[in-house]
């Protein structure tokens, strides 16, 4: 589904690359997880798939079901089935959340030639998503993001990819900052969209997002590469022992 | 700067040549007659403004001063809903500056009494004697407004309205325009009696070149609010004059929004007379240079002259293309006026490089006991935002206009009645989608 191929990339102000070549595959109904140190180039690679101004790819490719997602403009990349929860949410003051939501569902219908949703159905569709994530009705009327406390904007993140239902789904540190009963909301959240036909690319920091959503392979990603790839014990590994040692195994 | 003789002659000419191509209508009562005197007078003492003057440094007056309008070709509002249509109201239509009383309602209200300028002119209407020019006058110090002073003197046409009650229905002003080449001056006056309200609306061109003036007196305890919308011809002018007067525990608040037009200068003149008074200026204006030329200007200015008033200005302008904006905002606190509150804020968001904006906010406080601020920022669109919305799906032209209609909104929110406001909303949201689509 999701398929990097020796990606390269640099600030496009600055003479400094960040990713030295990442190679990774996100087959469909899979979850799979990047962990690594702080700096290391995890929100980089999301970025990029995604469409960040910024940065510059110095080489390598990136595609969705063969689909050059780096040629793409941000919206196409969404439309085509990509979706990325940010690490930090942005705030929006004056556009309600809600008026955001049902502009960003049909503008992508109507990329993808579907009918656009009416009013009514959205309204009766958000709020059966929201309800599953404890988001109230004054948290869809506020402006977006704008006021949120952190695990409020998480979750917000997550409705979205809920009401979006993006088939390639990147989530960046989508745990920090969330409390044990937050973080327990979101992974349900995510469970409940795995399925056969979707992707997960899992980012994070610590191994106890990976206790609730149960990823199928686990990459280390130091100093813009991916250094080791294995199953879910890779991640106990890790929350053991740290970087440190497989850092220096790799070295 | 002393001006030369040569410049000095200019003027001259330049008012002369301009007086000489207008009349006032005949057949007024003496009163009347006399205060277009008075008017003519004025506006000769001071001359026509010219780039010169430094109250018309960021805006070029010389189409608005010259003899005869320039040619404005007429905008097609193609399937478009009119703004105000699901509002009952008063409606009184002007088409390029000429009552057209088969368009417009029978002039009667509940609460209301309504006459036509020119009808009025020929009475003796005591309070209309009493106001038409007279805040015009006090509205010349300190800074000359020659526009509105040929305005009095030559106006054709316009309505004067005296509210004596709760008005029910918004009297609301039509201004179309039809003809290419018309120049139409129009004069209205609005007498808001003890505990009386009113909205007045206005919407519409009205002319290839349009000077507008109203006077307000909004005695004790009264309201006016007012909304208007200036037409989207791209080519037409305007420079139109809001003076106004409040009362004791009145309130005078104003919304416009102006879409297109190669020139506008909206000027509003305060005094704020009546302790505990109100007074609200807002205005949402939005220029893409790319289909025409456009030039706005909001001129405010507020004198408070009584205790513990409030004045707010709210000033936001999206500007694309080379458009260009300017506000000169001006709040006067007199000895005495202790406790007032003075807010202003003027803000433009440019989207892209060709396009400008000049501020110049003025404070000028001369009692201790007050709270004033201001500010004025000149800002780009939040490239971060964008990049959010589009990461969502929704296209760089759509997510733009998101982030428009959020910057505008809070010159948006200063409309208290949610039906206007709901109306202004929705037509500001069909300009941008129509030009989306262009
Ligand atoms: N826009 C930027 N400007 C400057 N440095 C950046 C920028 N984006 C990323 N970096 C640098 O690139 C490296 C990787 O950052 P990032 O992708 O955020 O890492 P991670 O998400 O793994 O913590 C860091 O050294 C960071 O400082
Ligand atoms: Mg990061």
């Amino acid at each position: 589904m999701l398929e990097i191929k020796n990606l390269q990339v640099k600030l496009e102000e600055e003479d400094k690359q960040i990713l030295k070549g990442v190679d990774l595959t996100v087959e469909a109904g899979k979850v799979h997880a990047i962990m690594g140190p702080n700096g290391s180039g995890k929100s980089t690679l999301s970025y990029v798939l995604s469409g960040r101004d910024g940065y510059e790819v110095t080489g390598g490719t990136a595609t969705l079901d063969g689909d050059d997602l780096l040629d793409m403009e941000p919206e196409e990349r969404a439309a085509a089935g990509l979706f990325l929860a940010f690490q930090y949410p942005v705030e929006i003051p004056g556009v309600g959340n809600m008026t955001f939501l049902r502009t960003a569902l049909n503008a992508q219908r109507k990329a993808r030639g579907e009918d656009e949703v009416s009013a009514g159905d959205f309204l009766k569709l958000v709020r059966a998503k929201a309800k599953e994530l404890q988001i109230d009705a004054d948290m869809l009327k506020r402006p977006v993001n704008v006021g949120f406390s952190g695990g409020e904007k998480k979750r917000n993140e997550i409705l979205q990819m809920a009401l979006l239902e993006p088939r390639m789904c990147i989530l960046d540190e989508t745990d920090s900052g969330l409390d044990v009963d937050a973080m327990k909301l979101v992974a349900e959240g995510v469970n409940a969209l795995r399925s056969e036909g979707r992707g997960f690319l899992v980012i994070t920091h610590y191994q106890r997002l990976l206790d609730h959503i149960k990823p199928d392979v686990v990459h280390i990603m130091a100093d813009g590469r991916i250094i080791k790839s294995g199953g879910p014990e890779l991640a106990l590994e890790v929350e053991e022992n740290g970087y440190a040692d497989i850092l220096g195994e790799v070295a | 700067m002393a001006a030369s003789a040569a410049q000095v002659q200019a003027r001259v000419d330049l008012t002369e040549a301009r007086i000489a191509a207008l009349s006032a209508p005949s057949g007024e009562a003496g009163w009347a007659v006399e205060a277009r005197r008075e008017a003519t007078a004025r506006l000769r003492a001071a001359g026509l403004p010219t780039r010169r003057d430094e109250y018309w440094k960021y805006t070029d007056p010389a189409t608005l001063t010259q003899a005869e309008a320039t040619r404005a070709s007429l905008f097609e509002a193609s399937g478009e809903v009119p703004l105000y249509s699901g509002i009952d109201r008063l409606k009184i239509v002007f088409v390029d500056g000429v009552f057209d009383a088969a368009q417009s309602d029978d002039l009667t209200g509940e609460g209301l009494e309504v006459d036509r300028l020119s009808e009025a002119l020929k009475k003796d209407i005591h309070w209309a004697r009493d106001l038409y020019g007279v805040l015009e006058t006090r509205g010349q110090d300190p800074v000359l407004r020659p526009l509105a002073a040929l305005n009095t003197a030559f106006a054709t046409d316009g309505v004067v309205i005296r509210a004596t009650g709760k008005v029910s229905k918004p009297v609301s002003f039509v201004y179309l325009h039809q003809d290419e080449s018309s120049d139409a001056i129009l004069h209205h006056l609005v007498r808001v009696e003890p505990g009386a309200e009113v909205t007045v609306l206005e919407n519409g061109p009205a002319a290839a070149r349009f000077n507008k003036c109203m006077e307000i007196d909004v005695a004790d305890g009264g309201a006016f609010h007012h909304v208007r919308a200036q037409g989207r011809d791209h080519e037409r002018r305007a420079v139109t004059h809001m003076f106004a007067r409040v009362g004791e525990g009145a309130t005078y608040k104003s919304f416009s929004l102006t879409a297109n037009g190669v020139l506008t200068r909206n000027e509003h003149v305060i005094e704020i007379a009546g302790d505990d008074a109100v007074a609200h200026v807002a205005g949402a204006a939005m220029g893409d240079g790319a289909s025409g030329a456009f030039h706005h200007d909001d001129t405010v200015f507020i004198t408070h002259d009584a205790q513990r008033c409030e004045s707010r200005q709210v000033f936001k302008k999206v500007l694309r293309n080379g458009a260009e904006g300017v506000f000169q905002g001006k709040i006067l606190v007199k000895p005495g006026a202790q406790k007032t509150d003075g807010y202003q804020i003027s803000q433009a968001l440019l989207l892209d490089e060709d396009s400008s904006f000049q501020a110049k906010p003025e404070l000028e406080i001369y009692a201790d006991d007050v709270q004033c601020s201001h500010g004025s920022t000149t800002g780009a669109l939040d490239e971060t935002a964008l990049y959010y919305l589009r990461s969502r799906g929704v296209p760089r032209a759509e997510a733009t206009d998101l982030l428009v209609l959020a910057f505008l909104a809070e010159a948006i929110e200063e409309i208290e009645d949610e039906r206007l406001r709901g109306d202004i909303h929705t037509r500001l949201e069909q300009w941008l989608e129509r030009r989306r689509q262009a």
